[in-house]
């Protein structure tokens, strides 16, 4: 499949990362790694945008991030109307990676701490829909 | 040939708002406000227009747009007649292409123009089309949605950082409010205090209501000339473009990998080239228009920029040091804060701006203006523009 039923509201038409979905599916947030330059994505990239090899390599964002910055979105854009409020946060990665999601709602805003450790997990939305949040830990 | 110097003569703009009115009405009203403010220049001389606009084949339903406004105008260009989209910085991306083609010789008289309509096609559609400046794939499917929960992530940072205030971001708001209050083209012509600005409601805190630009319909319009045609159609005092820049950094997506929200190193680097292109530093700026989308960013700009050390920002605006009496004074026609922000006709009005500034007829004056700078942030941080201007060449 797709991203047909990816987020509250998918704007992704067609893309060359569609495994992406799968993998989510199955329980897995994954990244992509050039296998010429080592360059690491995310949102994952079929083709490396340093060198622009297409021997690109999928792997699972397993560590620890650390949160760098997180907003409380009260007013949602079109479709995220009822979600709000809800959190964004911005965390950085070992991997080299950086990644914008949002903040499960089992963290309260009075526990949030910038720096604080975050890992990524697949989330499932309410109409099978399926997207990744952060979670604490 | 030599490279010509290339000069503004002319500038204008509609009464920006909630407008019933469509784009190339707009258009029409601001090219009209901008002929009748250089008499001498006859519509034939017009070999080129650029039209600047980002929206206007979503919300306004017209794609290639420019011909559509040469033909309400009544002018014919034959050098070039296109659309530039560069987001929050597409008018100054014209005055930019514009100024190449001058200098190089392949047009002569050039009209930049742009603007936005908005709130259509339906006003709901508004906050749909949005998405479309930022990362909607990645960003939008989280509910990332329009620019206030990316710069408060980037003020809480600052403030984390360099412990500036609320008090401070405020202090950008009620001297920019200030001096939109006799702007009579400007979105809000009403001065805010300190207290309501703080009390406002909040939109993403700390970001209250004052503290973000409003969503505006509008147009504005420069020409520009070589300067041996500048001097046949203005007696006023020559306003040149020295120098001008302009630098990205990463895509639109919040996952960049890049400095910290609040190090913009890209403007640093667009600045340094601007600087060296014009001839000038950071204190030879007399006047500046920066790109006030938020409060936050004008104090970023004000570091990264040069007018003040990384980190200062805040107490630099607090002290007044970007005002009147200042160090150098900042969005002296109420900038986006009070003017509003139609995307692509946002660069032409500070373009305007400085060039009233420059010959001494702004509203709001500042003393002895001789070199102006203008400064826009495209989408979420993604670039930055910059143009000097200046009394010599």
């Amino acid at each position: 499949m797709g991203f047909e039923n990816f987020g509250t509201v998918s704007f992704t038409a067609e893309a060359k990362v569609a495994d992406f979905i799968t993998q989510l599916e199955a329980g897995k947030v994954m990244a992509t790694r050039c296998r010429k330059c080592g360059g690491s994505y995310f949102p994952p990239k079929a083709d490396c945008p340093k060198c622009l090899s297409s021997d690109v390599e999928w792997f699972e964002v397993k560590s620890q991030g650390k949160l760098a910055s997180y907003t409380v979105v009260n007013y949602g854009p079109s479709g995220f109307e009822n979600d709000a409020p809800y959190i964004l946060a911005l965390a950085k990665f070992d991997e080299g990676i950086q990644i914008l999601a949002r903040l499960s709602r089992d963290i309260e805003e009075k526990d949030i701490t910038i720096g604080m450790n975050l890992t990524v997990s697949p989330v499932k939305l309410p109409e099978g829909r399926i997207a990744y949040e952060f979670i604490k830990g | 040939m030599a490279d010509r110097n290339v000069c503004i003569v002319g500038a204008g703009m509609d009464r920006w708002g909630v407008r019933e009115a469509s784009i190339i009405d707009m258009a029409q009203e601001a090219a009209k406000d901008c002929f009748d403010d250089v008499p001498a220049l006859k519509k034939d001389d017009i070999d080129g227009l650029i039209f600047a606009s980002s929206y206007c084949g979503r919300s306004a339903f017209q794609v290639n747009a420019a011909p559509v406004v040469a033909e309400r105008i009544g002018i014919k260009p034959t050098s070039i007649c296109t659309r530039v989209d560069t987001l929050c910085a597409g008018g100054s991306s014209g005055i930019i292409m514009a100024t190449g083609l001058i200098k190089a010789g392949m047009a002569d008289v050039v009209m930049v123009s742009g603007g936005e309509k908005l709130y259509t096609p339906q006003r709901w559609e508004t906050y749909y089309s949005e998405m479309a400046s930022i990362d909607h794939d990645w960003d939008g499917a989280q509910g990332m949605g329009l620019p206030p929960p990316f710069f408060s992530m980037t003020a809480q940072d600052h403030m984390k950082r360099y412990g500036t205030t609320k008090e401070q971001l405020s202090a950008v708001s009620v001297k920019n409010r200030r001096n939109g209050a006799n702007n009579p083209k400007a979105q809000f012509q009403k001065a805010v205090t300190i207290e309501e600005v703080i009390n406002a409601r909040a939109v993403v805190p700390p970001l209250g209501l004052f503290d973000c630009t409003p969503i505006t319909d509008g147009c504005a319009a420069v020409i520009l000339v070589s300067e041996d045609k500048a001097k046949e159609l203005t007696d006023r005092p020559l306003v040149y473009i020295r120098g001008t820049a302009q630098a990205s950094l990463h895509s639109m997506s919040m996952n960049w990998l890049g400095e910290d929200l609040s190090d913009w190193v890209h403007l640093r680097t667009a600045a340094k080239k601007a600087f060296e292109r014009a001839r000038v530093s950071p204190e030879d700026v007399d006047v500046a228009q920066t790109h006030d989308c938020f409060t936050i960013s004008e104090i970023i700009e004000m570091e990264d920029l040069g007018f003040c050390r990384k980190g200062e920002g805040g107490a630099f605006v607090e002290s007044g040091q970007n005002d009147f009496g200042g160090k150098v004074p900042v969005n002296t026609d109420g900038g986006l804060l009070s003017c509003g922000h139609p995307f692509g006709a946002t660069g032409i009005r500070q373009a305007m701006e400085i060039f009233f500034q420059l010959q001494g007829r702004a509203i709001n004056q500042a003393k002895d203006a001789k070199i102006g700078l203008t400064h826009n942030l495209s989408g979420l941080n993604v670039e930055h523009t910059i143009l000097i201007y200046g009394r010599e060449p």
